[in-house]
């Protein structure tokens, strides 16, 4: 690791200020878990490192009937994962914050930091995501709420500005009658980045069980978590039987854009999203 | 520039004039001299460098020094009183659970945040939480019935 200035500032007002004084050359830590890692193989360099796990409020995990879950943004993934409201209300959440990395990274590892690295295999991308979620930016001269599903812009890419903090993540209510599920293919079962992600949350009209919404959104498979929206058109209002599973994973899979890499080819990945895709709808419908 | 921060390892305090890229592994192994926790990749994913930090295992290798802070560590060295070892020390040896010993420091240390906090685990969950350490002896199953060894204990007490 090459030598840095470590700045802890104690308000997000002081942080702000910080990010603006050192614009480009200060890099924002919070669980640490990637950024120390891709500081020691020096492929990022940071001047300053500003900490701001000692700021106070961002790491709260609050619930209203009225607004939906707000998630602080340096709250850990341990810490959602142990919620019995996270659990319970936002199960798809649940799952995948136990499908990031191990205990000792998620004790540490917060959902803030999950989703500002923009790994296109984010764990947490795709359900919050599916979720509806938002993020509340701020900056020293506004505030700005960001949908999820735009807040990625490539790989290790967002729309986060010089000068800009992530502090909450906020997710509605979900629908009465839904269902969701979330799928981590890897090789192996734990410390392992995904190949494929797939989160898929519906919710039925009644007891018919005509789809009235649909969110398939795919990780690992495109430069950044992506919802598949031709797929999720194409089945809502529909009854889900064989034929339409099929039609909807074939959609699903066209609308990634995999790349090769280490851990598998793009053909592997289209064909896996078909898979995950119908395993994830015929698993909300069999429940 | 050097930061002063007092760490509180095994209930002892030190007074410490620490660079900001120093990690807690490096300071708790070189400047310590505890070195029975284990330096592996050095980039979180081989567990032999967990310590317990305020109730939890991390990785010492992915925690900066500086942000430790009036949290209180425990590495292995914290856990025998004077000459009698912790059960889980005991359970190891009796069950065979260490071969090279490489990964038995932070085998323990993530045993022990485990046991801490659920005393009584289905062995899913001590698989979950020994998950983040890596034994190249592949002495697993050995580790695994040590750990269920001292639950067991725990729970006739």
């Amino acid at each position: 690791m090459k030598p840095f200035e470590y700045l802890e500032p104690q308000s997000i007002e002081e942080a702000l200020l910080l990010l603006e004084q050192f614009k480009g050359e200060a890099k924002i830590l919070a669980g640490g878990t990637d950024l120390l890692v891709q500081m020691k193989q020096q492929k990022t360099s940071p001047k300053y490192l500003i900490d701001v796990k000692n700021i106070p409020g961002l790491n709260s995990i609050e619930f209203s009937e009225e607004r939906g879950l707000d998630i602080g943004s340096l709250t850990t993934i341990a810490d959602l994962e142990e919620s019995p409201t996270v659990r319970d209300r936002y199960p798809i959440l649940y799952a995948a914050g136990k499908e990031l990395g191990t205990q000792q990274v998620r004790n540490i590892a917060t959902v803030g930091g999950n989703l500002c690295n923009a790994s296109p295999a984010a764990e947490t991308a795709p359900a919050l995501i599916a979720l509806g979620a938002s993020a509340k930016i701020v900056s020293r001269s506004k505030e700005k709420v960001v949908k999820l599903e735009d807040f990625f812009t490539g790989p290790g890419e967002t729309v986060l500005k010089t000068g800009e903090l992530l502090v909450q993540i906020h997710i509605p209510n979900v629908a009465p009658n839904s269902k969701g599920v979330y799928f981590k293919h890897a090789f192996r079962r734990k410390l392992e980045t995904a190949i494929v992600g797939v989160a898929v949350l519906a919710s039925f009209n009644g007891k018919g069980k005509s789809l009235k919404d649909l969110r398939i959104v795919l990780g690992a498979v495109a430069p950044t978590p992506k919802r598949a929206i031709r797929a999720e058109e194409l089945a809502k209002g529909n009854r889900v039987d064989g034929n339409l599973l099929e039609k909807v994973a074939v959609v699903a899979s066209e609308e990634s854009d995999p790349i090769t890499d280490v851990r598998a080819t793009a053909e592997y990945r289209r064909e896996m999203v078909k898979v995950f895709v119908k395993r994830g709808l015929n698993e909300i419908v069999d429940h | 520039m050097k930061h002063q921060i007092r760490l509180n390892v095994n209930g002892a305090d030190y007074d410490l004039l620490v660079e900001p890229r120093k990690t807690l592994l490096d300071v708790i192994r070189n400047d310590l001299g505890l070195i029975g926790t284990k330096k592996g990749c050095n980039t979180g994913e081989c567990g032999a460098c967990t310590v317990i930090m305020d109730g939890k295992a991390v990785n010492a290798c992915l925690v900066l020094a500086v942000q430790v802070k009036e949290k209180k560590i425990m590495t292995i060295e914290g856990l025998a009183e004077s000459e009698k070892l912790h059960p889980l020390q005991e359970a190891f040896i009796h069950h065979g659970a260490i071969q090279c010993g490489y990964c038995t420091p932070g085998m323990i240390m993530s045993a022990k945040a485990l046991l801490d906090k659920k005393p009584n685990p289905e062995e899913g969950e001590i698989k979950e939480a020994i998950a983040g350490n890596l034994c190249r002896c592949t002495g697993y199953l050995s580790i695994i019935e040590a750990i269920k060894s001292v639950a067991k204990t725990e729970r006739s007490v």
